[in-house]
């Protein structure tokens, strides 16, 4: 299972409770397989991370993986092994902005 | 007993206040959808059970909810609130999808170049005068959607977005919002709406073509003094009596227009200042406005410190100070567009919130004032609404 951690407004929304998100993804674990099992399993978060038509990630979310920040990386890049095996979680993070 | 329901929108959630006939004790619940900013909320004219609201924040972006239950419980359009506990439960990512209907196109940016067009949040919700389920959206980058299935899904009417002048619309300091929609009552395809910094326009067949309705608006920095489009407009109102009769707050100037905004006069008559957001009538009164004057453009607080609903029972140009129970120096807030509003009992009760976090309520037509809330986020917007 795939671990994701989801900051505090999107658990909310989605009445995911405080832990951690767990998915089934299908295929190469990816940001793009990853963030497809997410919106499926929680359809009110789509929009809410990465636009409904044009999939670019929002402009105060961060993706990190492994202690690295992979915002920038192409969503298809293939996700460490210790993402694909649950040791690591992938995590959705909010900018630390605004008041 | 009927009862009198304010919904209040801010910075940091969404409050309920409600009070009897009297409105003199007033019970306040919330916030709903803490740390999100509420834009605005309404309830249905035709089931006030029925209540929309926008919920924004900038690293996530729109939401839409919708109570059926007069606010006890929320739900994004498109799922079942009592099957929100399971993931089979939750909307189907519809009813916060916001996207521009054919080619996007481009405005007028700050520094004279074109822009995209881009979606960023919901300012104002007018659901129908006529039926729960279809209500109206205006948004910034500016546009209007309407949604037929209470807010599952939106179409935009693009033919406002589109319209030859709309290369020229510049986003005010706030962004290119449309904050303004007014139903007529009298003709269901009569809407006027009004965007910053584009200006007012009206649409006399349901949407389908619209038309600028700015002339005698005027703007001292356009270069064209009879320019089709450029002017802030801040708000517009009507009586429901009286729909042909538009009063506006215009950015500097308040005016009025007798003939659907075809042509607009200067009502500004002797306001300590014509610069404000707001602008109301009465509710049974269709010649009695309420203004908020704010100092200027550049400080966006009352003249002198003080906090003083200015009322013209003349439809405009002769205005008096309301002043009993607002503060009277020290006073330094200002009072957004979508702040303040009237109820339908009589004596009409008029409200309207500040940036400071109070809600101030008058239930005899403005002549004395109440404080309801006094610790409130920021105020965004009020409604009031009368419920059985």
């Amino acid at each position: 299972m795939i671990r994701v951690v989801l900051p505090y407004h999107l658990r909310t929304l989605s009445r995911v409770g405080d832990g951690e998100v767990l998915l089934e993804v299908p295929g190469t674990v990816t940001t793009r397989s990853i963030l497809d099992a997410l919106e499926n399993q929680y359809p009110v978060l789509k929009g809410t991370i990465r636009d409904h038509v044009t999939f670019k990630r929002r402009d105060f979310l961060r993706f990190f993986v492994c202690n690295e920040d992979w915002s920038l990386e192409s969503p298809d890049k293939a996700l460490p092994e210790a993402i694909v095996n649950g040791k690591e979680p992938f995590m959705v993070v909010g900018a630390i902005a605004g008041g | 007993m009927s009862k009198v329901r304010l919904l209040v929108g801010t910075k940091k959630g969404g409050f309920i206040l409600t009070a009897d006939g009297k409105r003199d004790q007033w019970k306040v619940e919330g916030p709903f959808f803490g740390g999100w900013e509420i834009y605005h909320m309404k309830g249905s004219p035709t089931d006030p059970k029925r209540i929309y609201a926008s919920q924004n924040l900038g690293w996530f972006g729109q939401i839409i909810q919708r109570s059926d239950d007069g606010g006890k419980t929320w739900h994004p359009p498109g799922s079942n609130p009592a099957d929100l506990k399971t993931p089979e439960g939750m909307p189907k990512g519809e009813s916060n999808k916001f996207v521009y209907e054919g080619k996007v196109g481009t405005h007028l940016w700050y520094d004279g170049t074109q822009h995209p067009w881009e979606f960023k949040r919901v300012w104002h919700l007018e659901p129908s005068l006529h039926e729960p389920d279809t209500v109206y959206a205006g948004v910034e980058d500016a546009a209007l959607f309407k949604s037929k299935d209470g807010g599952k899904t939106w179409q935009e009417l693009s033919s406002l977005r589109t319209h030859g002048s709309s290369t020229k619309w510049q986003p005010g300091a706030g962004g290119m919002g449309l904050h303004t929609i007014v139903l007529n009552p009298k003709n269901p395809d009569q809407i006027y709406i009004a965007i910053s910094a584009a200006g007012a326009f009206r649409t006399d067949d349901g949407g389908k073509t619209w038309k600028p309705i700015n002339k005698g608006l005027k703007s001292q920095y356009l270069p064209d003094p009879n320019a089709e489009v450029g002017y802030c407009v801040h708000r517009i109102a009507i009586h429901p009596s009286r729909p042909e009769t538009l009063y506006m707050q215009l950015h500097w100037n308040i005016m009025r227009s007798g003939n659907s905004g075809d042509m607009w006069e200067k009502i500004s008559g002797n306001l300590p200042s014509d610069f404000g957001f707001p602008i109301d009538v009465h509710a049974h009164e269709p010649d009695t406005v309420f203004v908020i004057p704010i100092k200027s453009d550049s400080e966006h607080y009352p003249p002198d410190g003080k906090l003083r609903v200015y009322r013209s029972k003349t439809g405009g140009n002769e205005w008096e100070p309301m002043t009993k129970g607002l503060p009277q120096k020290d006073c330094y807030v200002n009072i957004l567009r979508d702040a303040m509003s009237v109820d339908s009992l009589d004596p009409c009760g008029v409200y309207f919130g500040t940036t400071g976090g109070q809600v101030y309520g008058s239930a005899d037509g403005g002549e004395t004032w109440k404080i309801i809330a006094d610790s409130l986020p920021k105020v965004l917007s009020v409604e009031a609404q009368v419920i059985p």
